[in-house]
C-alpha cells in the first residue's frame, strides 16, 4: 500500500470540521478540535485559503468553507450555457473586428464550433455552429491546446504547406501562445484565410473554451504578414469580458 | 476629444439591465441586478418597486465604471421597461402603498368577468384598441383602488399618484420633478384613446380611475427631463415598452416590418405605420413610438405569456436542469417529443386566444417519455406558439410574413431558434444585437438628444449575426400542428367561474 501525504489527511479533517461546525471557526478552536499545534494547522489553512477552499472573515478572523469548494464539481460547462454567457459580447466583436466571430470548445480531439457570428456585411452566410475543425490547424483550436495542461497530441494533419505537422514545431507555437496570451493561423488551414482567438476562463481561471475572428488573410494580417494589432485587442477584450462574466477574476 | 454614449435601463420582469452602447449601437458596458419576485397567492404577482429603484440606483454607478466612462460622457438616457406592471406610490413620501402588480398577475380576473358584461364594455376595446383582459393596467388600478381602504379618497385628493415602471422610474431619476408617461405605455393601460393620445374620460369612467393619480402622457421620443439621481446631469431622452424599444431596436421602422423578442413572455410585433389597423384574432393594436411633433407609429401585437418562463419552471419547480441554456442539451438528447406536448396557459392563454380560464397542460404522457422529451415539448411549446401569432398576424394584416427578426435572450437556443424556423417555414434571422430591447431604449433616446442624427443612420448599425432556414417535412409539420391545436384545447375552460 503506497503512503499516505499527512498533511492532506490534515486538510482533508479541516475542511470536515469546517463542514460540521455551525459557522465560522477560530484557529485555536479548529486546532483544539483535531489536537493539532496550532502553528500547523494554520500553515493548513493559509494553503486552503490561497486555493480557495477556505475563506478568512477580515472582522473576526475566523474560517469557513470557500466559494471554490462550491463550484469543485461543476468545474464543466454546458456547451449551450457559454454559447449563452458569451453571446452579448461575440457580437460587438464581430460589429468591431467587421469579421465572422466563432467560439469553440474541444470535442473528441477537435474544436466543437458553439457560437457563430456571421460576418456583419450582410452576405449570404452559413451557420455552422456544431462543427467541428482540427485543433493544430486554427487559431482556435491553438488556444485550446496551449492551456490544456496533458492532453493528447492530435494527429497532425497537413491543410496547407504551412500547417504545423512537426510536433515540435507545434509544442513551441503553443508556449508563443501561452506567453502571447491569444493565438493566430495564418494559411495553415485554409489558403488566403487567417484567424486570430484569444482562451475564456472560467470560474478560477480555467480556460473553458476560445474566442476568436476569422477572414481573408489581407484583412486579418497587416503588410508584414502579421495580425494586426487593432484587431488582437478586440479578441482579447472580448475573451476577458466573457471570462469576467463566467467569474475568472476574483 | 472624449467619445459619448447612451446609457439603456431595461427595467425587465426578472432583471434590471442598465447597457453602456456606442454609436455604432453595440454593448460597451452591461450591469444586472435581479429582483425578488413575491407569489403572495396562486395568481398573484409582484414585485417591490422600492427594491427596483434601488437596484437601478446601484446599478448606474457600476455600469459607467465597467465602461470606463464619467457621467458627462453620457449623452443620454432611454428607458424601456416591462409593461402593464402598475404602482400605486404617495406623492409626499414617495413610498409604494404596496407592492407594484406585475403584468402576469391574474387576481383582476373576476373584476374583469365583471365589468366585461357593463354596458359599454365594447366601446372601451374600440377606444383603448385592446380585448377586456387581466393582462392591463387598467383593471389592476381599478382592483388596487376597491381593496386598500381610504385609497380612492386620497387618490381623488391626488395624495397618492400611479404609474407604469417607466413612470416610477422617471419620478426617481428626476427628483419626484416628472409625473410622466409615455404614449407606449399609456397603450397598454385600456385607459388610453389610441387614437387621439390622451387619457380617454370615457375609459376612466367605464374603470373607476380618478384622473388625478395619472400621469402627463408624452411621446415617447422627446423629453423626460433632466435626471438629478442615478445619472445626475444627463436627460431622459426617451421612455418606451420593452416590447416596442425591441421593435424599435430591430429597426423596424417601415409599416409590414416586425420581430418577435423571446424572453419572459415573447412578443410578435408588425409595425402598420400611422394606420391603426383594427385588430382581429386575437392580437392587439397598440401605439408602437413616437417622436415629439410627428405623429405616432402603431403596431399589431402578438403576446404569448409563457415562453422563456416556462424554460425557469423547468429549472427552479422541476429542478430538471441547472441552467437555462441546459434545456437545450437536455433536448438534445431525444430526437423528437415522444409524443408529448406542454402547453404553458399558466396564467391562462394571451394571442390568439385570450382565455384567462385556461391552465396549463401536459398530455400524451406514457412511460416511454423521459426528461429529454420533455425538455422538447418546453421548446416547442414556443415554437408553437409563436406559429399561432404569425398565422394570426398573416390573416390581420392580408400579408404573408417572409421572413421573422427575432430577438431576445432564447435567440441563444439554436435547436429553438431552428424549431421555429421549422414550424413557421420563413428564415428566421437574428441581427447583431441580442439585446434589442436596451438598444431600441438607447437608440430613441440618442434620438432625441441629437447623438444619432434620424432613422437613417440607425438602419445603418443593424447586420445580420445569424440565420436559420426551415427544414421540416411538410407532412411532419402539419400533423404536429394538429397535435399542439388538439393539447391546446384541452386547456380550456379548467378554471370554474366561482
Amino acid at each position: 500500500m503506497p503512503g499516505t501525504v499527512q498533511a492532506i489527511e490534515r486538510a482533508a479533517a479541516i475542511l470536515r470540521t469546517l463542514a460540521g461546525g455551525p459557522g465560522r471557526l477560530g484557529l485555536t478552536e479548529i486546532a483544539r478540535t483535531l489536537d493539532l499545534a496550532k502553528g500547523t494547522t494554520h500553515g493548513i489553512l493559509r494553503t486552503l485559503q490561497l486555493v480557495g477552499f477556505v475563506e478568512q472573515d477580515r472582522v473576526s478572523g475566523h474560517y469557513q468553507l470557500g466559494g471554490a469548494l462550491l463550484h469543485l464539481g461543476t468545474s464543466y460547462l454546458d456547451i449551450n450555457e457559454l454559447r449563452s454567457r458569451s453571446i452579448n459580447w461575440a457580437d460587438p466583436l464581430a460589429a468591431r473586428s467587421g469579421e465572422a466571430v466563432r467560439i469553440g470548445t474541444v470535442l473528441e480531439g477537435r474544436v466543437l464550433v458553439v457560437h457563430h457570428v456571421f460576418r456583419p456585411d450582410d452576405t449570404f452566410q452559413t451557420l455552422d455552429v456544431g462543427a467541428l475543425l482540427p485543433l493544430h490547424a486554427t487559431a482556435l483550436g491553438k488556444v485550446l491546446l496551449a492551456y490544456r495542461a496533458g492532453g493528447p497530441v492530435p494527429d497532425l494533419e497537413p491543410f496547407t504547406r504551412l500547417t504545423l505537422t512537426d510536433p515540435r514545431a507545434l509544442a513551441t507555437a503553443l508556449e508563443g501562445v501561452r506567453d502571447a496570451g491569444w493565438a493566430s493561423e495564418i494559411e495553415e488551414f485554409l489558403l488566403g484565410q487567417a484567424a486570430v482567438a484569444a482562451p475564456i476562463r472560467g470560474y478560477g481561471g480555467l480556460v473553458v473554451g476560445a474566442i476568436g475572428i476569422s477572414g481573408p488573410v489581407e484583412r486579418i494580417c497587416d503588410s508584414r504578414y502579421r495580425p494586426r494589432a487593432p484587431l488582437v485587442a478586440y479578441v482579447r477584450d472580448a475573451a476577458r469580458a466573457i471570462s469576467r462574466d463566467l467569474g475568472a477574476t476574483r | 476629444m472624449t467619445d459619448k454614449y447612451v446609457v439603456a435601463i431595461d427595467q425587465g420582469t426578472t432583471s434590471t439591465r442598465c447597457i453602456v452602447f456606442d454609436r455604432r449601437g453595440q454593448l460597451v458596458s452591461l450591469a444586472q441586478q435581479e429582483h425578488k419576485q413575491h407569489f403572495p397567492r396562486p395568481g398573484w404577482v409582484e414585485h417591490d418597486a422600492m427594491e427596483i429603484w434601488r437596484n437601478v440606483e446601484r446599478l448606474a454607478p457600476r455600469v459607467l465604471s465597467r465602461a470606463g466612462i464619467s457621467l458627462d460622457q453620457v449623452a443620454a438616457v432611454g428607458i424601456a421597461n416591462q409593461r402593464e406592471t402598475t404602482v400605486i406610490w404617495d406623492r409626499l413620501t414617495g413610498i409604494p402603498v404596496s407592492r407594484a402588480i406585475i403584468w402576469q398577475d391574474t387576481r383582476t380576473d373576476s373584476l374583469v368577468h365583471a365589468l366585461a358584461s357593463r354596458p359599454g364594455a365594447s366601446n372601451i376595446s374600440e377606444i383603448s384598441g385592446l380585448p377586456l383582459a387581466t393582462y392591463f393596467s387598467g383593471p389592476r388600478l381599478r382592483w388596487m383602488l376597491d381593496n386598500t381602504p381610504g385609497l380612492r379618497e386620497r387618490a381623488e385628493r391626488g395624495e397618492v399618484i400611479c404609474g407604469t415602471m417607466e413612470t416610477w422610474l422617471i419620478w426617481n431619476l428626476t427628483g419626484r420633478a416628472q409625473h410622466v408617461t409615455d404614449v407606449t405605455n399609456a397603450s397598454r393601460t385600456m385607459l388610453l384613446d389610441v387614437r387621439s393620445l390622451d387619457w380617454s374620460p370615457r375609459a376612466l369612467d367605464f374603470f373607476g380611475i380618478p384622473r388625478a393619480m395619472l400621469p402627463a402622457v408624452r411621446p415617447s421620443i422627446g423629453g423626460f427631463g433632466t435626471a438629478s439621481q442615478g445619472f445626475p446631469g444627463v436627460r431622459i431622452g426617451a421612455a418606451l415598452g420593452d416590447q416596442q424599444a425591441a421593435l424599435f431596436g430591430q429597426t423596424c421602422f417601415t409599416p409590414g416590418e416586425a420581430k418577435c423578442t423571446y424572453g419572459t413572455g415573447s412578443f410578435l410585433l408588425l409595425n402598420t405605420g400611422t394606420e391603426l389597423v383594427r385588430p382581429e384574432n386575437g392580437l392587439l393594436s397598440t401605439v408602437a413610438y413616437q417622436i415629439a411633433g410627428a405623429p405616432a407609429a402603431y403596431a399589431l401585437e402578438g403576446s404569448i405569456a409563457i415562453t422563456g418562463s416556462l424554460v425557469q419552471w423547468f429549472r427552479d419547480q422541476l429542478e430538471l436542469i441547472s441552467s437555462a441554456p441546459e434545456i437545450e442539451t437536455l433536448a438534445r438528447t431525444v430526437a423528437d417529443n415522444g409524443g408529448c406536448y406542454i402547453v404553458p396557459a399558466f396564467s391562462g392563454l394571451y394571442a390568439p386566444y385570450w382565455r384567462s380560464e385556461a391552465r396549463g397542460v401536459i398530455v400524451g404522457l406514457t412511460s416511454y417519455i423521459t426528461k429529454g422529451h420533455l425538455a422538447r415539448a418546453v421548446l416547442e411549446a414556443t415554437a408553437w406558439q409563436t406559429r399561432e401569432v404569425v398565422d394570426a398576424m398573416n390573416a390581420n394584416s392580408g400579408l404573408a410574413l417572409t421572413t421573422l427578426k427575432v430577438d431576445g435572450g432564447m435567440t441563444a437556443d439554436n435547436l429553438l431558434m431552428q424549431m421555429i424556423a421549422d414550424v413557421l417555414d420563413v428564415p428566421l434571422v437574428r441581427p447583431l444585437a441580442v439585446e434589442t430591447v436596451s438598444l431600441g431604449a438607447a437608440y430613441a433616446a440618442g434620438l432625441a438628444v441629437g447623438y444619432w442624427p434620424d432613422l437613417d443612420g440607425l438602419r445603418s448599425n443593424w447586420h445580420i449575426a445569424g440565420q436559420w432556414m426551415p427544414a421540416m417535412d411538410p407532412a411532419v409539420r402539419s400533423a404536429e400542428y394538429a397535435n399542439w391545436r388538439r393539447a391546446v384545447e384541452r386547456t380550456f375552460d379548467w378554471i370554474q367561474p366561482a
